[in-house]
């Protein structure tokens, strides 16, 4: 049996608390409040404390999907990404690059909202990038 | 952001968390702070145990409210009057400081002829709010020794937004509370990364480190560092991506982890937008309205299956790390991200995300300082300009990021929709305790469903009374865009006339009947005000 505690910040709300993730053998078992964290201090609100619920719900959609005939099919990793190059390249050489947006997160890391914007202004050659901070 | 952008230069909370615990008087407005950022909540109940005055200006008795000195229930979207009612009485008293406006700032004149307009019987018309409440508020804030501005989406979702913050930043320097430990004004941040994601550059007119899209020095930068042709035409907001959809000027859309198809306002026009697209592409956790709409899902993962950084709402960026391996097929969102651009023939080396905060440190200025190892424990508070920096707990201390700190004087402007005989309610939206913003994540948990498990509309007992409706009855909330069937829960937290909606719930999306009238410079959608009917469901008719 592997048992591991591992420190990160609560993915909810701006205040960024420190939280500890407990496992064994893989599964997230239990949330604790991070106590030097110099934000909560030890605390976390009713969310934070049920963090590891949403984690590993039963809901989470795993695998990659393209919709064929109507309906959402389960694909592999290459054939998804594949088809996903293919047409923003049509999408971009047919109509150009400012036909194209992207729609990043402020649930999502600093490194990959980076490489995101990346991507839309270095990659696809637009500034069509915003994130829902207005809403 | 934009407000404090143009009064201060830089667009953050300027002080931190814990200076709440110690500040004299705290000023919150607009931000449901014990429900939606409970840890800042117990510094700022903290403070009121060591003294400190606590005045909340909301049109519901939140929480909080029952904890302050001074609670005003203004009318919805009234807030500038207010703020303006403020300042008309502490520069009558005297009670501004007088050596901060003239060594620190510019503009104040305009100001004081704007503001002398504001007396407090027609605040009081426009707000409701009385004048022995407007005065004792204003005393309140600008006698204490040191006052904190605590603000959030109650100030920014409305048609004048970015005119609220910046009278909220007006009073702030006229009181000489910017600078200092203890002061400041203070946007809470609603999602956990909002400050990242707009440090970072997901904003369609500035470079990370809002390095502006279009000024040529730093174009060239980034096009030396990524080897690349740059655009310089500045691009869309989101607001302004669903007509462009419409007009056929859009043909693609990559969705990152969100969910228009319950935050944006006016739903059936997103759907309809979304629907019209060539290319819809989804990366999420979850098969969410969005993703049901996609050509293509591409799953990522959670939080606890990543390495990577969050910046809270204080500045503070963090280190997040991976607990499990990510679930089934999916793949870390830098990763896609990578495979993805390097089918398109632009290779992103990268081994690992400490090699991304590398790049980043070497193209933005306020992040030069922050490596992995530097954030093991505790993390750093941009500005971080190099290594040996410290962090930087409060901003503008002895000078605003823009030089002087700039007044401007703010109109009153009402709300886009205001209630009429036809639908004769305000409407207001926001959080509950136990949820977040679209629930993608709270309503996964059994725990928070317990506490609670679906929507509800908020209505004055007396307003339910007069239509004839009881607790826990449903009925119909209709707005000019289209209506829900929700349950309603009486109770006097609602002023009459006012009801209040949660957002949380995608069977009763509050988002199908809200406003889509944004602000014209922040673009953000005035959700926190609608005109609305309530209608009881003919139970016979209905079957």
């Amino acid at each position: 049996m592997n048992f591991s505690n591992v420190s990160t910040i609560c993915p909810y709300c701006g205040c960024g608390c420190g939280m500890i993730l407990q496992t064994i053998d893989q599964e997230i078992i239990n949330t604790l409040p991070s106590k030097s964290n110099p934000i909560n201090e030890g605390k976390l609100c009713i969310k934070g404390w049920n963090v590891h619920d949403f984690v590993v719900s039963s809901q989470r959609a795993t695998q990659p999907l393209i919709r064929k005939d109507g309906d959402l099919k389960e694909v592999s990793w290459n054939e998804v990404l594949e088809y996903v190059a293919k047409e923003l390249m049509r999408i971009k050489d047919q109509y150009g690059p400012d036909s194209i947006a992207f729609m990043s997160s402020a649930k999502c890391t600093n490194e990959e909202n980076f490489l995101f914007q990346k991507l839309a202004r270095a990659v696809v050659g637009t500034n069509n990038v915003d994130h829902c901070a207005r809403l | 952001m934009a407000g404090l952008a143009a009064a201060f230069g830089s667009g953050a909370m300027t002080n931190s968390i814990a200076e709440l615990e110690d500040t004299k008087c705290i000023f919150i407005i607009g931000s449901n702070t014990s429900e939606a950022h409970p840890l800042i909540a117990t510094r700022i109940l903290r403070a009121k145990e060591k003294g400190a005055k606590l005045i909340v200006a909301d049109p519901r008795k939140i929480q909080i409210a029952s904890y302050a000195d001074c609670h005003v229930q203004q009318r919805l979207g009234s807030d500038v009057a207010l703020i303006n009612g403020m300042m008309n009485i502490i520069l009558k008293e005297g009670w501004e400081d007088k050596e901060f406006i003239s060594e620190r700032t510019e503009g104040i004149d305009a100001l004081r002829e704007m503001v002398e307009k504001f007396t407090p019987e027609k605040v009081e018309a426009i707000s409701g709010v009385k004048e022995q409440d407007l005065r004792k508020i204003a005393e309140l804030y600008a006698k204490s020794e040191v006052s904190s501005i605590v603000y959030a989406m109650g100030i920014t979702q409305h048609i004048s937004g970015v005119d609220n913050v910046k009278s909220l930043a007006n009073l702030a320097m006229m009181c000489g509370n910017m600078g200092k430990e203890g002061g400041g004004v203070n946007p809470l941040r609603g999602q956990n990364n909002v400050q990242g994601a707009c440090d970072m550059g997901a904003l369609p007119n500035v470079f990370p480190g809002y390095q502006k899209v279009g000024d040529e020095k730093v174009t060239e930068k980034f096009e030396k560092d990524w080897n690349v042709k740059l655009s310089r035409k500045p691009g869309l907001t989101i607001t302004d991506m669903f007509p462009a959809i419409e007009e056929g000027r859009l043909k693609a859309l990559y969705v990152l982890a969100e969910n228009p198809m319950l935050s944006d306002p006016d739903l059936k026009h997103v759907k309809k937008a979304l629907s019209a697209l060539d290319l819809l592409i989804v990366q999420d956790l979850f098969l969410t309205e969005t993703a049901q709409l996609a050509q293509v899902y591409l799953p990522g993962v959670s939080f606890a299956e990543k390495d990577g950084t969050f910046v809270n709402t204080e500045r503070r960026v963090q280190r997040i790390r991976k607990v499990i391996e990510p679930l089934g097929e999916s793949r870390s969102d830098l990763k896609i991200i990578q495979e993805l651009s390097a089918k398109m023939g632009y290779p992103m080396e990268y081994e690992d995300p400490s090699q991304v905060q590398e790049e980043i440190a070497r193209l933005t200025p306020s992040y030069g300082g922050i490596t992995y190892s530097r954030i093991e424990n505790d993390g750093l508070q941009w500005p971080c300009p190099n290594e040996d920096h410290p962090g930087t707990v409060y901003l503008h201390k002895d000078k605003f990021t823009r030089g002087l700190g700039l007044f401007h004087a703010v109109d009153y402007v009402p709300p886009d929709e205001l209630p009429d005989e036809e639908y004769p309610l305000a409407l207001t939206t926001g959080r509950i305790f136990a949820h977040f913003h679209t629930g993608t994540m709270t309503r996964k948990s059994s725990a928070l469903n317990k506490e609670v498990e679906k929507g509800f509309l908020e209505i004055n007992p007396k307003d339910a009374n007069k239509l004839g409706i009881l607790g826990g009855e449903k009925v119909k909330a209709i707005s000019r865009r289209g209506e829900i069937s929700i349950e309603v829960l009486l109770t006097e937290r609602m002023d009459e006339g006012v009801v209040f909606l949660p957002f949380h719930f995608a069977e009763s999306a509050a988002n199908v009947i809200t406003n889509p009238a944004f602000d014209p410079v922040a673009k953000i959608p005035e959700y926190k005000v609608c005109a609305v009917r309530i209608e009881k469901i003919d139970e016979k008719k209905e079957g």
